[in-house]
């Protein structure tokens, strides 16, 4: 095989970005290599599994988000006037199943990182492309199995399935659920244990750790915790099924079992997963923002080094989910210091992301809109996560409104958008073709103003002492609730209208040509889409990530700045 | 079935912000108000930066690519120490109100709770119980102790700033000293079931005389140590009792050695202990004795138990010299437990130590009550 220099300046000149008109799709790409359902649903090709990820996981987050739906029209009335109490608790289960396990873990690593990961280290695909595809027949059978559970009327237990209610008192498919959750934790290993390996050893020559983009080292960081935590929580569930199946006393008091262990195997999964489901949204907006301000990201090494900090950290402050449970004190202040010093390389991620910015060319696409939306409430999500942290705090506010606030910011506000910015930024990438400017800003706008008014007013509940998982509530709290439900209303119409333009640019798009926003990176050097193998010739990297400055350089004439490289 | 909604009565009018109703809620709406201060500021830091950047680097021709900056140390050092700093305090006041809520004074008064799907069932020290209520006096330290006949629920009352869980096979503690007379909520917050949003109640804080009025004016039940004693009869647990099981008079309070898993080891007779040694009595036997006594899981109810222990407590003849709770200036315990006196503090750390193996180790002789003698 012959290999070329990789040169992101050189090669497809960012150009493209002021003459969009003229580009073709190129006849040969993953895409248009068959077309037969055998041809997607036997695939190998990272990519194609990709796009398998993004059409299920699209699925899960509808049926989700018409969970949540449903859930805010009740309590838009104080009464539980619309569902009996059981039916709204199956409710929130199957909301938050179907959110956390079926859409927000597999979202940006198994559609965005599968589509791209590879692409950027300049490797042909991942390590094992047919576990690969195995992990994707995984999720599907747990997602079948899931959708099986709502529809013979669903589990009571909420996600969290704490014993002994889920193990010995609750009536409903608790056994079929815990199933669905324990193969899609095997999805996860795999998808984990496959970006891993492909990171240490498919890079293409010249990709050194230090030259890959931010969002490979997230998602790397994001393989560790998912190879690692999702066992636990594999034990955790069957355990349950063996004290509910076979009696085997283990949570439950009656049977001589602790019900308080689950929640520490439980939350001992399920802390590092909250960092599953945003250190790779943290990657996806290191992209953008150095993309739509033309900045190399500043401070490369800390951001890298703040996700492996946090995954590593990540694993030890499960135990701040159990401060009024009933732990000691003195383990109680460990897990609290931890999680204060978790939010440090947190707040470095941000203050970088804003000295990014500072002097560059910052233009307000889509994707852009999306990640600015991300830094703001993605704050707000990480300062009320401290809140929470502090333990006399937690007293008052542990299983109130403010922690679904609190969450919501983060994982919604946070890594939904996050996933949201990514599909914009890469979509034209995965498809070969440009959405509708005016209305993908008009969604992004939406989320962000919708999103504020459904969960800044559950800040107010939570600290007024409103509890979750109510379906009726006293009438004074019903103001700050018909404003979240207001605002819920809009943020539906935000999430769903990308579905509308997204799909109709497969038809009538604009062909975007392979690098429409001018971005560095070697996802934006071969075309859109891109071919099977992802680049005609193996690439051979000579530059560091985010190489603007040899850009500018070419633009203006001027030699190239020597390259440093990061060490 | 809407059995939930007549639960909610309208105790108080709209508000954005909770009364203020026991000595922990200045504490805690300090720590908020600084929390949410320190939020606020940098909250228009980084949105007024974000806007200003925007604005003032505004993209100005298609082709613009700007002029890189070096990564500067000094700055990443900056904005790591700052918040490093700020994270400290906050962890700091955070821990101390923990503490200070988990130091339970010595002359709280002690009023029994147990949560059961879905209602809580209350009992004060006169024996006058009552139901998805609880009436206190003004101005004196209470303590709860709570168990859960069922599931884990959590007694929470947020005009107190106050809550804990309740768990089954446990007893679990909370105090406040309420503050300000009137009428409160009082929520499960941890999930429980069906009708977890109707195990609602109402918290009522009376003046001293006007609770020593409520408590005195309808029957009150027989105080809990005078029926345990009928109970002690009735289960026949005096039969061995002094003979070939140890005697019960004070023991309360007291280090008791046990063979536990085949290991003697020293535990701490608390409430928690004496619970145990109801309801799984093989797994904790004291030291010289033989495995005689069955279990009585599942036979007694919580409330049984509760004045079993009661009994057991009043048997006791140096009562008034032995701390009922945890002295306020000792070093703070684990959260949860039953604390022992200071003599038993310098034992073996088993006898602090249980809070997370209260519960008898994996394998020990009884799993299943159906399985016992
Ligand atoms: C469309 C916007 C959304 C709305 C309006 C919404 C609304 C709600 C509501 C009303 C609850 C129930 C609170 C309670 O009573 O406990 C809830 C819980 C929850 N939501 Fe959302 N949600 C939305 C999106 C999401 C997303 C995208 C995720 C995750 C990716 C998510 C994750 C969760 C989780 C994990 C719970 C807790 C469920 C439980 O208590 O068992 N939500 N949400
Ligand atoms: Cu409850």
């Amino acid at each position: 095989m012959t290999t070329v220099p990789f040169d992101p300046a050189f090669d497809r000149p960012p150009e493209d970005a002021s003459t969009p008109g003229e580009h073709t799709i190129p006849a040969d790409n993953y895409l248009s290599n068959g077309h037969s359902i055998s041809s997607w649903l036997l695939t190998v090709d990272h990519k194609r599994i990709g796009i398998l990820y993004l059409i299920s996981i699209t699925f899960f987050f509808a049926i989700g988000g018409l969970a949540a739906t449903l859930m805010r029209l009740e309590l838009a009335t104080p009464k539980a006037d619309m569902f009996e109490p059981d039916n709204y608790n199956k409710l929130f289960t199957a909301h938050g199943v179907a959110m956390i396990f079926f859409f927000l873990v597999p979202s940006v690593p198994a559609v965005l990182g599968n589509f791209l990961l590879p692409i950027m280290i300049g490797a042909r695909d991942l390590a094992f492309p047919r576990i690969n595809l195995l992990s994707w027949y995984l999720y599907a059978i747990a997602g079948a199995m899931a959708i099986v559970v709502f529809a013979m009327g669903g589990v009571d237990t909420g996600w969290t399935f704490y014993t002994p209610y889920s193990s010995t008192f609750s009536n409903t498919n608790v056994v079929l659920a815990i199933c669905a959750i324990f193969i899609a934790g095997f999805s996860s290993i795999f998808t984990g244990l496959n970006f891993i390996v492909t990171v240490h050893t498919m890079r293409a020559p010249g990709m050194t750790w230090f030259r890959m983009p931010l969002f490979v080292w997230s998602n790397y960081a994001t393989a560790l915790i998912m190879i690692l935590g999702t066992p636990v929580l594999a034990i955790a569930m069957l355990l349950v099924l063996a004290e509910r199946l076979a009696g085997i006393g283990i949570f439950d008091p009656r049977m001589g079992g602790d019900p308080v262990l689950f929640q520490h195997l439980f939350w001992f999964y399920s802390h590092p997963a909250v960092y599953i489901m945003i250190l790779p949204g943290f990657g996806v907006i290191s992209e953008v923002i150095t993309a739509f301000s033309r900045k190399k990201v500043f401070g490369y090494s800390f951001i890298a080094f703040s996700s492996l900090a946090i995954a590593l950290i990540g694993f030890l402050v499960w135990g701040h989910h159990m401060f009024i449970t009933g732990i000691s004190t003195y383990g109680g202040m460990v897990f609290s210091l931890l999680s204060f010093l978790i939010a440090v390389p947190t707040a470095i991620k941000i203050f970088n992301w804003i000295a990014t910015m500072y002097k560059g060319s910052i233009s307000l696409d889509t994707p852009m809109l999306y990640a600015l939306a991300f830094i703001g409430l993605f704050l707000i999500g990480g300062l009320t996560g401290l809140f929470l942290a502090a333990m006399g705090m937690d007293i008052h506010l542990h299983d109130t409104y403010f922690v679904i606030a609190h969450f919501h910011y983060v994982m919604v506000g946070g890594m939904v958008t996050a996933y949201l910015a990514g599909i914009h930024f890469w979509w034209p990438k995965m498809t070969g073709r440009m959405y509708n400017d005016v209305w993908s800003k008009i969604s992004a706008v939406l989320v962000f103003m919708g999103f504020n008014l459904t969960f800044f007013p559950q800040f107010l509940l939570g600290y007024l002492g409103m509890p979750r998982r109510y379906a009726a509530y006293p009438d004074e709290f019903q103001l700050l609730n018909v404003l979240s439900s207001a605002g819920a209303s809009i943020l539906a119409v935000g999430f769903a209208l990308p579905l509308f333009y997204l799909v109709k640019s497969l038809w009538d798009g604009k062909v975007a040509g392979p690098n429409p926003w001018g971005a560095a990176g070697l996802e934006w050097q071969t075309t859109s889409p891109p071919p099977t193998f992802n680049f005609d010739e193996t690439p051979i990297v000579t530059q560091e990530a985010y190489a603007y400055d040899d850009i500018r350089a070419d633009k203006l004439g001027l030699p190239r700045p020597e390259n440093k490289g990061h060490h | 079935m809407m059995s939930v909604l007549a639960q909610f009565e309208k105790i108080e009018p709209f508000r954005l912000f909770p009364k203020q109703a026991s000595n922990f809620a200045p504490e805690m709406d300090a720590l908020y108000f600084f929390l949410t201060a320190v939020s606020l500021f940098f909250t228009v830091l980084i949105f007024g930066l974000l806007i200003f950047f925007v604005i003032k680097y505004r993209r100005k021709h298609v082709d613009e690519y700007p002029e890189q900056l070096p990564t500067n140390m000094v700055l990443e050092l900056t904005w790591t120490f700052i918040p490093l700093l700020i994270a400290l305090v906050m962890f700091f006041w955070g821990a101390k109100l923990f503490v200070r809520m988990s130091n339970i004074p010595q002359n709280a008064m002690e009023i029994a709770v147990t949560g059961k799907q879905w209602m809580w069932n209350v009992q004060h020290p006169t024996g006058k119980r009552e139901k998805n209520e609880l009436h206190v006096p003004l101005g004196r330290p209470v303590k709860l102790r709570m168990t859960s006949e069922d599931v884990i629920h959590s007694f929470a009352l947020p005009a107190f700033r106050a809550k804990h869980d309740v768990v089954p096979g446990r007893y679990t503690e909370m105090w406040f000293t309420p503050t300000e007379a009137g009428t409160y909520y009082l929520f499960c917050t941890e999930y429980c079931g069906t009708l977890h949003s109707g195990m609602v109640g109402r918290l009522v804080v009376m003046g001293e005389q006007e609770y020593a009025a409520w408590l005195t004016n309808s029957v009150a039940d027989e105080a809990p140590h005078l029926a345990g004693a009928k109970l002690f009869e009735q289960f026949s647990c005096i039969t061995c009792h002094g003979q070939q099981a140890p005697t019960l008079a004070n023991i309360y309070g007291t280090p008791r050695r046990v063979v536990r898993g085949g290991k003697t080891v020293e535990v701490f007779a608390d409430e928690d202990y004496v619970r145990r040694a109801i309801l799984n009595p093989q797994a904790e036997l004291v030291e010289g004795y033989p495995p005689l006594m069955p279990t009585y899981q599942g036979i007694l109810t919580e409330d049984q138990v509760n004045q079993l222990i009661a009994y057991v407590k009043s048997l006791n003849d140096t009562n008034s010299s032995r701390p009922e709770g945890r002295p306020v200036d000792a070093a703070p315990m684990p959260q949860g437990a039953i604390v022992p006196d200071p003599a038993a503090a310098s034992g073996p750390r088993e006898s602090v130590m249980h809070v997370d193996d209260g519960i008898v180790p994996f394998g020990s002789a009884t799993t299943r009550p159906t399985t016992q003698p």
